[in-house]
């Protein structure tokens, strides 16, 4: 299945196949405000840029909108726009945004936690906090970016519920479930959605050289799926050139997802 | 006449804390906090604090000092170093009796409700998630207006974070209390000032008032983040922002920072730590700071 699509010559690794699979969660968006949270995440979304939507509006995930698409964690591109966090909560209520978040846990319905492992009064393992997934989930399009899918990870019931799946977000009413959108979740084994019955998480693809046992078996409940699952398309040749020798001339990608 | 002189000292300010009051500590995660404050209530003998912050080492340090009862956040984390670890061992061993967990974006919603003397303000968010089942005093409120399908949507009714002290630093300010911020992003701190009965402002330098804005290299009038109405005391606390950001006057100082997450992971390193860094007052702790880098370089 791996093929040598590059013009380096070298084989596409898992890590470039994830950038190409998230820069796809974007490539729809139109011009909104992409928010990835993470160093793959942010690969992706400027691979996104740079090819399927140069309209996405993108930031240095600090407080600068950037006109340009920078390396990942370089500095000093043209700015089109200030984004301080007080207005990033604007944006997130106004919708036009999409956001990937990581995902501590993530359960068979599309709820997300990275709050807390354990009771909440009494954390096992106390994570970052709820941060803004509540307000994303039930705001703007969210995805989630999961680096080492397992079913630590995959599991039945989240601990606790940051972000809110479609199934908990029809049940809080329509407040909630107006603008609830958990739009994909990347991983490195596979590419998923919550479009399964029940609102539940369902394998769209699997990445080149995993099978649907594999990601199943990494999955602490029954996955949903349609048919036939289909192979996790590889970057093109362009699009390997922009990671490799443009946006991640480091190969920082390999870190995050060693081949 | 020039409105009153409100400069006061590090202690003065810290000495119009009493225990069991709601602080309001403003900043983000690990950006320019008032940690010259936050240090001077270490060694105070202040307990049972109700903290209000989005936080980094500030509540980290305030929890392993056991001075929280309550405390109100979205997220605790040292950036560089994602989990605070004095944060973490807090909440495993269970040490601080009230927690209130919210959404970060709720949390400003609070901060702008208490500003505009409002009991709640409704948004999105919260609804279906965990944050209103592990705080059932956090309320719904129906809509009274239908929406164009006839619905009456149900809100969070995200209750006010008043304060009784609002403590932030700035880079600059006037004796009185105007003050400007010269880095990236004001943050939250005029609402933190606005939310609180008194406010306080550190600072980096105390200029006069022209000095604020004119100069050779002129700031611009948007910078001025803080009026003197809202405050109720300054304090010039040069690196009192240290470790955390105080952008463009000196970014986090990321190897203390190293040093102090591998100290809070062992309990005698951290009485060494306590030892070296806390025990004094401010001068004190610069001139530690500055004795452990000559340390690192040599």
């Amino acid at each position: 299945m791996v093929s040598t699509g590059s013009t380096t010559g070298s084989e596409v690794t898992r890590a470039e196949v994830c950038a190409a699979a998230i820069a796809d969660a974007f490539k729809d968006d139109g011009e909104i405000f992409a928010s990835p949270m993470g160093m793959l995440p942010m690969l992706g979304v400027r691979l996104a840029k740079l090819t399927s939507n140069p309209d996405l509006v993108i930031s240095d995930g600090e407080s600068l909108f950037l006109a340009g698409v920078p390396p990942l964690f370089a500095k000093g591109d043209v700015v089109e726009g200030w984004i301080p966090f007080r207005k990033v909560f604007d944006v997130v209520a106004y919708g036009k945004r999409h956001v990937m978040m990581g995902a501590t846990q993530v359960d068979r319905h599309g709820n997300q936690n990275i709050s807390a492992i354990g009771p909440f009064d009494r954390p096992t393992r106390q994570l970052l906090g709820s941060r803004g997934a509540p307000g994303n989930t039930v705001n703007n399009r969210t995805s989630y970016w999961v680096p080492k899918h397992s079913s630590r990870v995959f599991v039945e019931q989240v601990d606790t519920v940051s972000g809110v799946g479609p199934k908990r977000a029809k049940e809080a009413g329509p407040a909630a479930s107006r603008y609830n959108d958990i739009h994909r979740i990347v991983t490195n084994l596979a590419v998923l959605d919550v479009g399964g019955p029940d609102d539940t998480v369902r394998l769209l693809s699997v990445h080149p050289g995993v099978s649907v046992e594999d990601v199943q078996q990494a999955t602490g409940f029954e996955l949903a799926v349609d048919g036939p699952v289909e192979t996790t398309r590889e970057p093109s040749s362009s699009e390997l050139v922009i990671i490799r020798e443009m946006l991640d001339p480091k190969s920082l990608r390999e870190r995050e997802v060693p081949s | 006449m020039k409105p009153r002189d409100k400069q006061l000292t590090i202690d003065e300010v810290v000495a119009q804390i009493e225990d069991g009051m709601t602080v309001g500590i403003g900043g983000w995660s690990p950006r320019r906090k008032p940690m010259a404050l936050v240090r001077a209530i270490l060694r105070s003998d202040l307990k049972d604090l109700t903290i209000v912050s989005w936080c980094g080492a500030d509540v980290g340090l305030l929890a392993r000092a056991g001075k929280i009862r309550k405390l109100v956040y979205a997220f605790v984390s040292l950036d560089s170093i994602p989990l605070e670890p004095n944060f973490l061992r807090a909440r495993q061993d269970g040490t601080i009796p009230e927690i209130v967990e919210l959404d970060e974006g709720m949390f400003q919603t609070g901060l702008y409700a208490a500003a505009q003397r409002l009991p709640f303000l409704p948004m999105r968010a919260g609804l279906g998630s965990d944050v209103l089942v592990n705080n059932p005093q956090i309320a719904t409120v129906t809509s009274p207006y239908a929406d164009p399908d006839g619905v009456f949507e149900e809100l969070t009714a995200v209750p006010a974070l008043r304060l009784d002290v609002a403590l932030v630093h700035l880079n600059r300010a006037d004796v009185h209390g105007n003050a400007t911020y010269l880095g990236p992003d004001p943050y939250f701190d005029d609402l933190f000032c606005m939310a609180a009965d008194k406010a306080f402002v550190s600072c980096e330098q105390i200029l006069d008032t022209a000095g604020l804005t004119a100069g050779p290299e002129p700031t611009p009038v948007q910078r001025l983040l803080v009026s003197r109405m809202m405050v109720a005391g300054v304090v010039e606390t040069p690196n009192g922002a240290h470790f955390t950001t105080c952008t463009p006057d000196y970014e986090r100082d990321e190897k203390f920072q190293k040093h102090y997450a591998a100290a809070a992971a062992d309990d005698e390193a951290w009485a060494a730590f306590e030892e070296r860094f806390l025990s004094g007052d401010e001068d004190a702790y610069q001139a530690a700071v500055a004795a452990f880098h000559s340390e690192q370089e040599g």
